[in-house]
């Protein structure tokens, strides 16, 4: 019998699928996917419904430049990380941010048009926030895997047309 | 001095799914639904602990009966499994696939003239390896009314009594029909009351959806009598590592390990190494696999039954198996390839057991099997 989690499952794997298709693929009628996902999308579950894209495919003259930025913070009574997370994650440049276990405290990646862009971002408007104590910019050169899809992974299907 | 086929070979007919092969690898961009293997690769610490062994300089012979790991592996993956209890010393013999398995018991546990049951319709080798091994075949058609389960009437109804050996596949190639642990019961009553050996396919046995598979040699009195095949190539997505097994009893193992030593000497060493990682590590995989197909599964029954063909409720393996809409299946499965470019297998290549009816694999990426049945359809109406 099939689980609410399989709709999720089905969407993280592909979020185009029609209700239509995920009534086929589970043991859910039209309707009961309807719901289900309606319910997730107001429970924030779902929290929306993106492209996986490789920019590295794509012919453009425009560039696009993504960063992973580590950030040390220091905290004081006043303050937490959820004030300075609430805080850097208002800015449209950032399109990740996560507190991690370890050297540094965030985990954030940032986007950008220009290497420039991405530089200035960080030198003028998160390095100088009072509770940041350093910042470490990884500029991303390829992207080989992303949210669990890989990139160009030569999988074309070399089996015999037709087998026993 | 001409090469002439020996009689035995010149006996088996071209395989029924040569000429869709060639058809389809004359045309470009064809969806093919006609592949029985995984459209998954290998779990990747499989294919890892294969190169490893390589670096490792791994790459003589291993012992005929395969390596010790290897088989006590297999032995506690059974175990746990399946319920099924073999010792790694003297009832576990690893093989290059589950076919040579096949053709090992066929060869070493038959004598030329003797007679074997082979429950149709059936995986393509069954009835030339019984030619091959100069054993008769008595047919075991099974019914689409009984959803191609084998029943103790089919059994009757054949002469199957007469036979010495029975052979079926369960989840089966090509029908997907599965038969549950009740349902098993009279046939190894019939099994025993007859005195059959039971050469029992489980190939699929990890890939069964509706119930949990139930292994004929669990049954009272059925241990001693039949021989369990299984492998890598299914489940595990392993196909081009060519490596199966048998379990036995020992002496059924002995005979068949004879055979073995003097042909394939022993099963090939990386794979070998391959699927120990697999065993101890990929069960995982195997689960996110098995869910992948039963998706599919549901979405192809859904297709079927909205084009209005009838397709009974296939549970397992990865193959449904509706009827064919036009009187030839053979004829509709070559004008479908042709017009729309899909290929399917029409079931007389799977004996005359299939007459009438078309094998679908959903062993391909979704968004191919929607164009697919979308093309289908289109054909159809």
């Amino acid at each position: 019998m099939s689980s609410r989690r399989e709709i999720l499952d089905l969407l993280r794997e592909n979020a185009r699928y029609t209700t239509e298709d995920l009534a086929h693929l589970t043991d859910f009628s039209e309707s009961e996917v309807e719901s289900i996902i309606e319910e997730f999308e107001e429970a924030g579950v779902i929290c929306g419904y993106q492209a996986v894209v490789d920019w590295g495919a794509v012919e453009t003259e425009e560039e696009r430049v993504r960063a992973t930025v580590e950030l040390n913070v220091a905290l004081d009574r006043e303050t937490n990380y959820g004030d300075i997370a609430d805080r850097i994650a208002r800015f449209p440049e950032v399109t990740s941010l996560r507190l991690v276990s370890g050297d540094y405290d965030f985990d954030l990646e940032v986007e950008g048009d220009s290497m420039r862009e991405v530089s200035h971002f960080i030198s003028d408007k998160i390095a100088p926030i009072p509770e940041i104590t350093q910042t470490v910019t990884h500029y991303i050169m390829e992207s080989y895997k992303e949210q669990g899809m890989t990139f160009d992974d030569h999988d074309d299907d070399d089996r015999l047309s037709v087998s026993p | 001095m001409t090469f002439e086929p020996a009689d035995r070979v010149d006996a088996v007919p071209p395989s029924g799914i040569r000429r869709f092969f060639e058809l389809a690898e004359e045309m470009d961009d064809i969806i093919s639904l006609g592949v029985g293997e995984p459209d998954f690769s290998a779990p990747w610490a499989a294919r890892e602990a294969a190169i490893t062994s390589l670096e490792r300089g791994q790459t003589s012979y291993t012992a005929n009966r395969g390596k010790r790991e290897l088989r006590e592996r297999i032995a506690r993956y059974e175990s746990d499994v399946h319920d099924l209890s073999y010792d790694a010393e003297d009832e576990i013999l690893v093989t290059a696939g589950a076919s040579e398995a096949l053709d090992l018991a066929f060869r070493a546990l038959l004598d030329p003239g003797d007679s074997l049951a082979v429950v149709q319709p059936c995986y393509v080798s069954y009835v030339p390896g019984a030619t091959f091994a100069g054993v008769d075949v008595i047919d075991v058609p099974t019914r689409v009314e009984d959803e191609f389960k084998l029943t103790r009437e089919v059994l009757e109804e054949s002469g199957a009594a007469e036979a010495d050996a029975l052979v079926y596949c369960y989840p089966n190639n090509p029908t997907g029909a599965t038969m549950t642990g009740d349902e098993l019961v009279e046939v190894a009553a019939f099994c025993r009351e007859n005195d059959l050996v039971v050469f029992a396919d489980e190939i699929y046995a990890d890939l069964t959806y509706e119930h949990d598979h139930t292994s004929i040699a669990t049954l009272p009195g059925m241990r001693e009598r039949t021989i369990v095949f299984n492998g890598f190539s299914k489940a595990f997505a392993m196909t081009g590592f060519r490596l199966g097994y048998a379990m036995g009893p020992p002496e059924a193992v002995t005979a068949m390990n004879r055979v073995h030593q003097y042909t394939m000497l022993s099963a090939p060493t990386t794979a070998q190494h391959a699927a120990i990682e697999a065993l101890d590590d990929c069960r995982e995989e195997v689960t996110d696999m098995a869910t992948q197909y039963d998706r599919r599964r549901k979405y192809v029954l859904s297709q079927f039954e909205e084009m209005g063909l009838d397709c009974f409720p296939a549970a397992g393996a990865f193959y449904a198996f509706p009827e064919c809409p036009w009187d030839d299946a053979g004829e509709f499965a070559e004008a479908l390839l042709q017009s729309k470019s899909v290929a399917v297998v029409p079931g007389t290549a799977f004996g005359e057991g299939g007459a009438g009816h078309l094998r679908i694999s959903y062993a391909t990426g979704l968004e191919d099997l929607k164009e697919a049945m979308t093309r289908i359809a289109d054909f159809v109406q």
